[in-house]
């Protein structure tokens, strides 16, 4: 077990280091980090001391070790906007992010999963054809098309809630008494975003549960368990149920996270304020600290994520750590 | 080398994997074909179908602008709404934008932007994928540990999040755009088609060709490349109706396909602008129809996985 650990670290630390070099080499190859603050034709002088601040006048290998170096040390630069450290407002953000993202999950599992599973034990029935039709619109219809409708119909014709920001609570590090208040507070504001952001991926957990159902229904040991004369009720309910659950959790789990990081679109709509927002203002504020910083913090979530996932699952599965 | 039959030209071969393209296409569900079909009849007849310019405001007739302004002559008239709420005209049939251009004609036009960037973006994701997939699943352990975990990284980052960094720096543009899908798309297919690669290499045909002393060019060109094409389209036709909405998302952040073109996403962040007023047309018919694209890709796409792959079919 510890030598499968190591292991899956060794290669999580590969995957990270090839990730943040793929991006250093990538935003020099395929344009110019300055070219975002500075128009094109901007006096030569300001160009240079730009090129300066950041540090782009050295040469490439320099300019590698110490972004390298920078990154190892926890530094994700400073904001050319709000001369900040990067670090310091992304995790002024991220509580927001994270209650748009839960709520977006317990939604996309609230629509995803019951619904996968009828389609599953009642294929090709009524039920499927229904499960089918909501999986195709989810993963066709963008989210932030869906939060636009959302706006239209309960923010604007029937004025039920609102369309604008997260509410007036707010997590501060500083303030215990906000840490848990924050979670459960201004669910109005919370409402539209969630199920805009929930939408896309409902359809998605409704495909795996259903094919997860699937595989399970067909495996031999719940041919053995029909065999055996066990009613079907206790078939599904004490041994298909359970098995399917830890793919589908799994995904779950990722997409939790990638919930959290790709709501860009649709915060920018409801003005929720949250990581996907910095990244937008990043942009339009011709920011590119800003830009790469939460990229990189996405990128890192993830790739600690899929390090806890294999871990997890050597330690429930010994087949998986032993095949590796 | 008569025993085995891999003397024929390339060009043949290229010309069999068309056709067996097309033959794929039979008993394919109708409703998506026919509504591709014509969502690229209006793209391609844009300029000949659509009632106006895509950049030029709609000039209005004497009694609109003397009904609005009280002139007899006034250059155009924004945000009409469609023809069958109060105040619509039949000539803008979807009403018009906030600088009086036609809504109608410039989603014709939008098509053509929404297609032609998705479609070639995932074209050449899909062309480098192919080929890095193929070189790491045959040309031995080195090349299949690089790429293979090159590809792991790149496929870390959310698509969006890795095209919206992309974009921070090459700007908005048409091509950049395409670009940016095509870089943030490769490592899809090569993650799959080295899998393939790794159970075809192992298969008679391959093991007799190499006997045979056929060069490894030779070999990933005659039997690698044509064998992994049905794992290539069937992610091709799903990630399709990914770039399209990646497109639109970008066109909406303003880093996507810059105005005046009528990108949808463009023009749905544009009616934004005015929902509060009560103007839903204006963002809800571009919505519209990137759904109705995305919808038929992907139901085509859904097909295609389910026919080329056996083991799908009695799901």
């Amino acid at each position: 077990m510890r030598k499968y650990v190591l292991v899956r670290a060794l290669y999580s630390v590969v995957t990270l280091w090839l990730l943040v070099t793929i991006i250093f080499g990538l935003v020099r190859l395929t344009g110019d980090p300055v070219g975002m603050k500075a128009e094109a034709g901007a006096d030569a002088a300001y160009v240079a001391q730009l090129k300066q601040n950041w540090g782009l006048d050295r040469s490439l290998p320099r300019q590698y070790l110490s972004f390298i170096g920078n990154l190892l040390r926890g530094d994700f630069g400073h904001s050319f906007e709000k001369s900040l450290p990067v670090r310091d407002i992304y995790f002024e953000r991220l509580p927001n992010s994270l209650k748009l993202g839960f709520a977006a999950f317990v939604i996309s599992i609230v629509l995803g999963v019951p619904l996968g599973m009828l389609s599953a034990l009642k294929m090709h029935s009524w039920w499927d054809n229904a499960g089918k039709l909501i999986a195709l619109l989810g993963l066709s219809m963008p989210g932030f098309f869906v939060g636009l409708v959302l706006i239209i119909v309960f923010g604007i014709e029937l004025g039920w809630l609102p369309v604008l920001g997260k509410g007036r609570s707010a997590f501060v590090a500083s303030e215990p008494a906000t840490w848990v208040t924050f979670w459960f507070r201004d669910w109005g504001h919370l409402a539209m975003p969630a199920f805009a952001l929930g939408w896309y991926f409902s359809g998605a957990m409704l495909r795996i549960t259903r094919s997860g159902m699937l595989d399970v229904l067909g495996s031999d040991y719940i041919k053995l368990v029909r065999l055996k004369g066990v009613p079907e009720r206790m078939v599904i309910a004490k041994h298909a149920l359970k098995n399917s659950m830890i793919p589908i959790l799994t995904f779950a789990g990722l997409n939790l996270l990638i919930m959290v990081n790709v709501a860009i679109v649709i915060e920018v709509i409801f003005n929720w304020p949250g990581v996907g927002q910095l990244l937008y203002d990043g942009l339009s504020n011709r920011d590119f600290p800003m830009v790469q910083g939460v990229v990189l913090m996405s990128g890192l979530m993830i790739v600690v994520l899929n390090f806890t996932i294999d871990v997890l699952y050597g330690y429930v599965d010994p087949r998986i750590r032993l095949s590796r | 080398m008569a025993t085995i039959p891999i003397g024929t030209s390339p060009t043949i071969a290229i010309s069999r994997v068309a056709r067996r393209s097309l033959g794929i296409l039979r008993g394919a569900p109708v409703v998506p074909v026919l509504l591709l079909g014509l969502l690229a009849l209006v793209a391609v007849l844009a300029p000949v179908i659509a009632p106006h310019g895509k950049l030029d405001p709609v000039k209005p007739t004497r009694e609109q602008c003397l009904a609005k302004y009280g002139a007899a002559d006034c250059p155009y008239i924004e945000n009409v709404p469609p023809f069958w709420s109060h105040g619509g005209k039949f000539n803008t049939p979807l009403g018009t934008d906030y600088l009086g251009r036609d809504v109608l004609s410039r989603l014709m036009y939008g098509a053509r932007i929404s297609l032609v960037v998705a479609l070639t973006g995932t074209l050449v994701a899909g062309a480098i994928g192919t080929l890095l997939g193929v070189l790491a699943g045959y040309m031995g352990v080195w090349w299949d540990q690089i790429i293979m975990r090159v590809t792991d990284a790149w496929l870390t980052l959310p698509s969006l999040v890795f095209a919206i960094l992309l974009s921070s720096v090459r700007g908005p543009g048409l091509w950049n755009v395409v670009l940016i899908l095509a870089l943030v798309f490769w490592s899809r297919y090569s993650r799959a088609v080295r899998g393939e690669v790794l159970g075809i290499r192992e298969r008679d045909f391959v093991k007799l060709a190499e006997i045979n002393g056929i060069g490894k060019l030779r070999i990933i060109r005659r039997h690698l490349v044509p064998n992994v094409m049905n794992t290539v389209m069937v992610l091709f036709s799903l990630q399709v109706g990914v770039a399209v909405i990646i497109e639109a998302s970008l066109s909406f952040l303003g880093v996507g396909v810059p105005p005046p073109e009528p990108s949808w996403g463009l023009m749905m962040a544009q009616g934004r602008e005015s929902l509060m007023e009560g103007k839903w047309w204006l963002a809800v018919f571009p919505g519209l129809c990137i759904t109705m694209l995305v919808l038929s890709v992907n139901m085509l796409g859904d097909w295609l996985r389910v026919r080329l792959d056996p083991h799908l079919r009695n799901r």
